[in-house]
């Protein structure tokens, strides 16, 4: 007895592998229902196997409730689902039942693998959701995990799909099958490498490999090609990917840095307190996030957008009053600027952490931010590409400002020439500050930008700091475009280098190159001319 | 020779701070070996903390001559000061042999960790006590001397150089905070036994090392005494004043510079190499940026272009460190902060400077007022001719 015991949930198992796809309710029930009162682990994970193949309507609310641990079996193979009060509904009439009804009721057993096999169950019985987003899930689970068990209901869910990208995805997912199963004739075979092909990723590829070791050469040949054709294709998107987290980079290193080119390079002010700067727009999207969480929670999703002016406002003021207090008595001594801003990041960092304390502050990604798409073989997250977006509108702003506005007109005029602007009537004193004020505030804006992609710390800006004068160095002192092609080609040429050399080698290769840059160019890579670079 | 050198120090005032010091660091030592009990007992924590900063006194030095002498203001100061922390931390780490937490004689610990098999070359002869010190010397020597020559070549100065300096120190922190460059990674090299047979963790030897920092801080004062009072000094300050004159009067600025800066790093190596048994580990922190600007504020509060004022302002400002970090720690970056932007803003000539400051401003006072005119001066901006001057007149 206790044998046939053990038997019969691989029995089953055969059974309803020959008539999978099939609507077999009761039968299906019935049989699993035989297999989960076993007291094997391996016996249960099988029948959730079959029993997922067995398309059984009631069959994802079974293993749902199996997974949760909710799902009763009695000695004589009755299975019910335990709601969260305790009592119980008969599967097979959806009647409630008195507990005293299934005295002998206990849970079905559950350990990892058996939870592994259900989440895969999960995944295929989605393959006829009238979901298309929970069908490709469905057919992306079974092409991780193929089992010519299923298929039949693939081939069922294939013949009823109408919508082309699911469709893709399921036919890659038969592929998928019929290339890992042994029993598949040659000419099938070559077809799923042909269709695996297209896929072209990781996945597809290791698949191909193992087929390459096939008894036979035509479809041994064809998998060769294939791995080759997939290599290239994954190097060259990997290549792409690369360029893209290096234009991410570079962008965020462009908006650190562009405040910075404006006080270096426009002012000639040499600000060590800039990156604190960059950390006060960074704790201000933290306050201004939090005051609206509490004040006007339905906006808790927009509150970014606030937080940038306000970031502006409160690191430009800053920058104003250091201006005002420290600065100005030290134009023309740039190494002594240098130390005293030292100074003062120290002083802001202090002050930040007692305020607000040593720990990161979380600072959520909008719901708009987070998350990613996929373009090719491409992976763009949400926030990234934001981050990307912003830094070119920032960008494209204070090109705007300098160029078209009167005050970017009288900024230039005082940099250019201090005493003829100040005999036109300019107050170069006041211009000072507010050119001053305004990169500082542009790296506050930055602050909202990185609080997003880093942690906000007391020592942010520390981070950037060494990279943005990097940044603007390379790309020449005082030209904002040099700042947007030093800033661009330092991002892609860390990430190009960060695979080869692993990510700090790569970091450190790239500062080496910029110090033997430097040496060779001393003026960076767009260099002013004329009478004011000898001053 | 070292006679014709003697006779080249003019004045016995250059002997007062070495006397002095000197004279502080035999009483020390002496009060740390008497008995615990001695009311006059110095701890050898003291000792140890003093010993740190004679060393810390030893880089301010050789910031100050590159600095206050040759105008060239390093921010990486600090790399070359840890690595000669490093060479001496190789030879402590080669010391331990067998009683590792391994206990492999041949192999340091965090190498066996990481399942190193071979001594990697670079760590070959660190046994030898005498090939560590050449190391000391030749490897942040042997740095400078690059670096210097491509920058001072391509006469990148000011603001760059400071830059590119510490660029240099961030990417040696980074590299060394590395595993696989076999210098202990995050953790660097510690847990050091003995150096030259003697126990590091004796307070005899706490003392002698104290002292010898002392001995060499001496030594180094009194070489960059007599470096700056020779012709190559006049230069070397012709150079910081006025580099393109300099040059044009036939000077080749970039080998003074060059010259400056290697005996410099060299200088700083030395005061590394000394701090490392005294502090008992070194680690790529050392490398840190920060540290180099804060060994720059030393000499800025000491006042630069004044060897004496290196000296105290590395003592002190270090002796204000320790008592403030135990007393109000979270005020500690405040006053350090603020003492680099109150020093900057108005002690331009540091302490040191303060009495001449004071006094002349005093003298100016009197002769105005004597005069009957009180003068006040716009400070020149951005290199423009002096505006107009404002004339208060009686």
């Amino acid at each position: 007895m206790q044998l046939l015991r053990r038997l019969l949930p691989l029995i089953c198992c055969l059974l309803l592998c020959c008539q999978a796809g099939r609507a077999a309710s009761a039968d299906a029930i019935d049989d699993a229902a035989a297999g989960f009162s076993s007291s094997s682990y391996a016996d249960i994970e099988k029948t959730v196997a079959a029993f997922a193949a067995s398309g059984d309507p009631a069959a994802a609310a079974i293993l749902q409730a199996l997974g949760d641990g909710q799902l009763m079996v009695t000695e004589d193979h009755h299975l019910f689902i335990q709601a969260d009060d305790g009592s119980l509904t008969d599967i097979r009439n959806h009647q409630k039942v008195a507990a005293d009804a299934a005295a002998d009721a206990r849970p079905v057993k559950v350990n990892n693998k058996v939870r592994r096999a259900i989440e895969a169950a999960m995944g295929q019985l989605t393959l006829l959701s009238p979901d298309p987003v929970q069908r490709r899930a469905a057919a992306e689970s079974v092409f991780h995990d193929p089992d010519p068990a299923r298929l039949p209901l693939l081939e069922a869910a294939i013949a009823k799909e109408r919508a082309n990208g699911v469709k893709a995805r399921l036919e890659q997912a038969r592929a998928a099958i019929l290339l890992t199963d042994a029993s598949s004739s040659p000419p099938d075979k070559l077809a799923a490498i042909a269709t695996l092909v297209e896929r072209g990723d990781q996945d597809a590829r290791a698949m191909i490999s193992a087929s390459m070791a096939s008894a036979d050469p035509a479809v041994a040949a064809a998998a060769t090609t294939a791995v080759k054709r997939i290599d290239l294709s994954l190097s060259l998107w990997s290549g792409v990917q690369s360029v893209y987290y290096g234009l991410s980079l570079g962008s965020v290193l462009l908006l650190a840095a562009i405040g910075l080119a404006i006080t270096f390079g426009v002012m000639g002010v040499i600000n060590m307190a800039h990156g604190e700067m960059v950390m006060l727009g960074a704790y201000t999207t933290f306050v201004v996030q939090d005051l609206i969480r509490v004040y006007v929670p339905g906006l808790a999703d927009y509150s970014l957008l606030p937080a940038i002016p306000i970031a502006f406002l409160v690191s430009g003021l800053v920058g104003i009053i250091i201006e005002r207090c420290i600065i100005r008595f030290l134009y023309g001594r740039p190494l002594e600027t240098l130390l005293a801003t030292f100074g003062l990041s120290l002083v802001l960092q202090q002050a930040i952490r007692s305020l607000f304390g040593a720990s990161n502050r979380e600072v959520t990604n909008p719901s708009w931010m987070s998350g990613s798409f996929d373009l090719g073989g491409l992976v763009l997250t949400y926030n990234r590409l934001w981050i990307i977006v912003f830094a070119f509108a920032v960008f494209a702003g204070i090109l705007l400002l300098l160029s078209r506005t009167p005050l970017g007109l009288q900024m230039r005029a005082v940099t250019q020439n201090r005493r003829m602007a100040a005999s036109m009537g300019i107050r170069t004193e006041w211009l000072d500050s507010l050119t001053f004020g305004f990169g500082s505030g542009i790296a506050g804006i930055a602050g909202v930008a990185l609080s997003q992609i880093d942690n906000v710390s007391p020592n942010l800006g520390q981070s950037y700091i060494i990279d943005s004068f990097m940044v603007v160095v390379f790309g020449g002192v005082g030209n904002l475009w040099g700042t947007l092609v030093g800033a661009l080609s330092l991002g892609i040429a860390n990430k190009i280098l960060e695979p080869v050399a692993g990510a700090v080698l790569g970091k450190i290769v790239v500062l080496v190159l910029l110090v033997l840059f430097i040496q060779r160019r001393p003026r960076g890579l767009f260099p002013l001319k004329g009478r004011a670079v000898e001053s | 020779m070292i006679l014709r050198f003697l006779q080249r120090l003019p004045g016995k005032t250059d002997y007062i701070l070495p006397a002095l010091l000197l004279f502080v660091a035999l009483l020390m030592g002496g009060l740390s070996l008497l008995p615990e009990t001695a009311s006059l007992h110095v701890s050898g924590y003291v000792v140890s903390l003093f010993g740190k900063y004679l060393c810390y006194a030893l880089l301010a030095l050789s910031v100050d001559l590159v600095w206050g002498y040759a105008g060239i203001l390093s921010l990486g100061h600090g790399a070359f000061f840890a690595l000669g922390g490093y060479a001496m931390g190789m030879y402590l780490m080669r010391q331990i042999g067998t009683r590792g937490v391994y206990g492999d004689p041949v192999l340091p610990d965090f190498m066996v960790f990481l399942n190193w098999h071979d001594l990697p070359w670079y760590w070959y002869g660190f046994s030898q006590f005498a090939f560590a010190v050449a190391m000391m010397a030749l490897v942040p020597g042997l740095l400078a001397f690059v670096f210097g020559y491509l920058a001072f070549r391509s006469r990148v100065s000011g603001v760059y150089l400071s830059i590119i300096t510490q660029a240099l120190t961030y990417a040696l922190m980074l590299a060394f905070f590395r595993n696989d460059m076999g210098f202990g990674g995050n953790n660097g090299l510690t847990d050091f036994k003995d150096i030259l047979g003697a126990n590091l963790q004796s307070d005899g030897t706490h003392a002698v090392l104290m002292l010898a920092s002392a001995v060499l801080l001496c030594v180094f004062y009194l070489l960059c005494r007599l470096l700056i009072r020779s012709r190559f000094g006049k230069v070397l300050v012709a150079v910081r004043d006025a580099e393109s004159r300099t040059r044009f009067l036939g000077y080749r600025v970039e080998r003074y510079k060059l010259t400056v800066f290697v005996f410099s790093a060299v200088t700083a190596g030395f005061a590394g190499a000394l701090y490392v048994p005294q502090i008992g580990i070194i680690n790529p922190s050392e490398f840190a940026p920060a540290n180099s600007i804060e060994a720059v504020i030393w000499v800025a509060v000491g006042g630069r272009g004044s060897l004496v004022g290196a000296v105290i302002g590395a003592i002190l400002v270090n002796f204000a460190k320790t008592v403030f970090t135990g007393a109000f720690p979270e005020l500690w970056l405040f006053a350090l902060g603020g003492l680099f932007i109150l020093v900057t803003l108005f002690l331009p000539r540091g302490l040191v400077g303060l009495w001449a400051q004071v006094h002349g401003r005093f003298t100016r006072y009197r002769e105005a007022k004597r005069e009957g005119t009180l003068r006040v001066e716009t400070v020149p901006r951005h290199g423009d001719l002096p505006e107009a001057k404002l004339e208060v007149g009686e």
